[in-house]
């Protein structure tokens, strides 16, 4: 079994490039491109630069000692909150942003749902001195003001998306057919391991650098390059993916992928894709996601707007079809308790989507020797509002 | 013959109508339907409306949800298509994006376009190379012609290989945009409609996105077999109903 994307941009039974006519000379400059210019000296040179002194890389793989203990196992944080912007989505739009730059392009759009990919995108931007719009579903503007104003004040335009249910999945349709179009000056960084090929696997490569980094620390801190469990959050799944990335062929590495069960999976208001979704086709992708019986894709729900993305990226849809990883689902309100945990037992205030991920602890036996690494993916400033009304703070 | 080929034998510069089906109201396509071959419409598109219909402008996409709420399904569509064959006698193509049409299943889909006399699709996120590889067959084998898009960006080199595999009409999208009405025509798009007119294709063009009226529609047949209008049309229908249609068709004539 292969986990890798193969030469026609499909992971097993998913993935391609599902797009009009009207995308196909930009997704096909980019597919022609992307390994070729990622894989040039100058490139790596630069991207590993700003990796280091911009993104502040190689994050710590942190040994989490009162969870260990709590838990009786090893557990490992890979610290991605301590990046540039709050979380791993830098990793990403810095490799994009050199990317688009090389490509000769002068004008950035991306989407964003919590408003973490916009901001990480904007920055890149603003460090670049490129043009950046960012869409946004209207609901989402109103449900995430501070990380509108850091867009702003990183200099982007943030445009409402107005159509359909107005969240994460409207902004992606408004971005793709700004590109529509845009088609000659633009390019578009999408925020995960969604959407046509090679999107998936160019994201995963940007993010593979947390696998890479986990190798050489694990080696170092347990004297093997490889832990018994990964474990982190999926909703588009760039963090996982990441995360995973170096271990996908490793067996004896259990890969655990964890998803936004909302107010419970068969509450009509869920995120779990896995377990909800069908095949079907999304942003250009073929890939699990919810819909209808009809095909009309459905809006989903998690209590972090990072999480609901009615589709998975279609690499994951491959993990769970091939049963190469552990698929579970988190409800709301055992998130938000990970989120009261990990500050309290660890210091470390997660994003609610990072806490999802923790709460695998509760669901699974890990034994005393066993080593699993977490991918503590993003810091929770952006949900306070969220914490404070939930938990009365 | 399929009823696309008949229609475009002869010079005669068509006129092809798009419309989103359970808009305005879910009763309202066979209606449409009859009221357009009555006004001398020669070919319809029939949009199956999505509710992510990523290549379209704002217009297709509130008939495209308004569709859904009236309660549109495929199921329902090919139900209300029925008969129509006893009644309209132009080609009519299902244009839908490709996940309803998957959900439905690609077979049974195909099975019941043949059985109610559709005569071609057009999928705008089905590109032609994986239609290659893995739908062809099951259209030719229900006698359905796929269409498919070319664009100002696309090469010559894939537009010879679109004409290659083509059948019917290869639709050619005017302007590097989503669908949606845009007043007039530059000199942009008036070298490209001649650009692809010179390249002597054996597949014919027709025209589409921003055409609006018999301006616009002048211009984009003057380089080409005919043109689509959607969502002029959509505005126009919303406004007036479906009594009005032959106002319509006659303003585009004239």
């Amino acid at each position: 079994m292969k986990y890798q994307v193969d030469e026609k941009g499909f992971y097993g039974d998913f993935g391609g490039a599902y797009i009009p006519e009207m995308l196909y000379p930009n997704v096909e400059e980019l597919r022609q491109n992307y390994l070729k210019i990622t894989a040039e000296p100058e490139f790596k040179k630069e991207f590993d630069y700003l990796l280091k002194e911009y993104v502040g890389r190689p994050t710590p793989l942190y040994y989490a000692s009162r969870l260990s203990e709590k838990y009786n196992t090893k557990i490992y944080l890979k610290r991605e909150d301590l990046c540039h912007t709050g979380a791993h989505k830098v990793n990403n739009t810095i490799g994009q942003i050199l990317l688009a730059k090389r490509l000769g392009k002068n004008r950035i759009i991306a989407e964003t749902g919590a408003g973490q990919h916009g901001v990480a995108t904007a920055t890149v931007c603003a460090l670049m001195g490129i043009e950046c719009i960012v869409y946004m579903g209207a609901l989402d503007i109103k449900r995430q003001a501070p990380n509108v104003a850091r867009m702003k004040m990183l200099g982007a335009e943030v445009r409402p998306a107005q159509s359909g249910s107005k969240t994460l999945k409207d902004a992606t349709n408004e971005a793709i057919r700004d590109w529509i179009n845009n088609p000659v000056n633009t390019h578009y960084i999408i925020g995960s391991v969604v959407g046509p090929h090679p999107y998936p696997d160019m994201v995963a490569r940007f993010q593979s650098v947390i696998s890479a980094e986990t190798k050489t620390q694990l080696l170092e801190k347990e004297g093997r390059d490889y832990p018994d469990h990964v474990i982190a959050c999926v909703g588009g799944g760039s963090n996982a993916a990441g995360l995973y990335y170096h271990y996908l062929d490793d067996k004896r590495v259990n890969i655990i992928a964890v998803e936004a069960a909302g107010k419970g999976i068969d509450s009509g208001e869920s995120a779990a894709t896995s377990a909800l979704g069908k095949e079907g086709i999304i942003h250009g992708s073929k890939t699990l996601l919810m819909q209808t019986l009809d095909g009309q894709i459905t809006e989903p729900y998690s209590i972090s707007a990072g999480l609901d993305y009615p589709g998975v990226g279609p690499m994951h849809a491959h993990l769970f079809r091939s049963k190469r990883a552990e698929f579970i689902s988190i409800p709301d309100q055992e998130a938000m308790d990970w989120g009261l945990t990990l500050s309290q037992m660890e210091g470390i205030i997660p994003a609610i989507e990072t806490a999802h991920a923790f709460a695998a602890l509760d669901i699974r036996e890990f034994k005393p020797n066993e080593v699993v690494v977490f991918n503590c993916s993003g810091r929770g400033d952006k949900d306070l509002d969220t914490y404070i009304e939930y938990f009365k703070l | 013959m399929n009823r696309i080929d008949q229609t475009f034998q002869g010079n005669k510069k068509l006129l092809s109508i798009y419309f989103s089906a359970g808009h305005p109201s879910l009763e309202d396509t066979v209606p449409i339907l009859k009221a357009l071959e009555v006004s001398g419409v020669d070919m319809v598109e029939i949009g199956l409306p999505f509710s992510d219909p990523l290549a379209d402008g704002p217009t297709i996409q509130e008939s495209s949800t308004q569709a859904l709420k009236n309660g549109m399904t495929t199921e329902k569509l090919f139900n209300q298509l029925k008969d129509i064959r006893s009644h309209v006698n132009i080609p009519l193509v299902l244009m839908g994006y490709f996940n309803p049409i998957m959900q439905f299943g690609i077979e049974r889909f195909c099975e019941r376009c043949a059985e109610v006399g559709i005569d071609g699709l057009i999928i705008p996120d089905l590109p032609v190379g994986l239609y290659n590889e893995h739908y062809k067959s099951i259209f030719q084998k229900h006698g359905l012609y796929n269409m498919f898009l070319i664009t100002p960006q696309t090469s010559d080199e894939r537009i010879r290989y679109i004409d290659q595999v083509s059948d019917g009409f290869i639709y050619m999208v005017s302007s590097a945009s989503v669908t949606g009405a845009k007043s007039t025509f530059g000199d942009t798009q008036s070298d490209y409609f001649k650009r692809i007119n010179s390249m002597n294709l054996k597949t014919p063009q027709v025209v589409g996105f921003g055409i609006s009226n018999s301006v616009t529609y002048q211009l984009a047949t003057q380089w080409s077999r005919g043109a689509i209008i959607g969502s002029a049309f959509i505005k126009f229908l919303k406004e007036n109903g479906v009594q009005k249609i032959n106002s319509f068709v006659k303003s585009i004539r004239a």
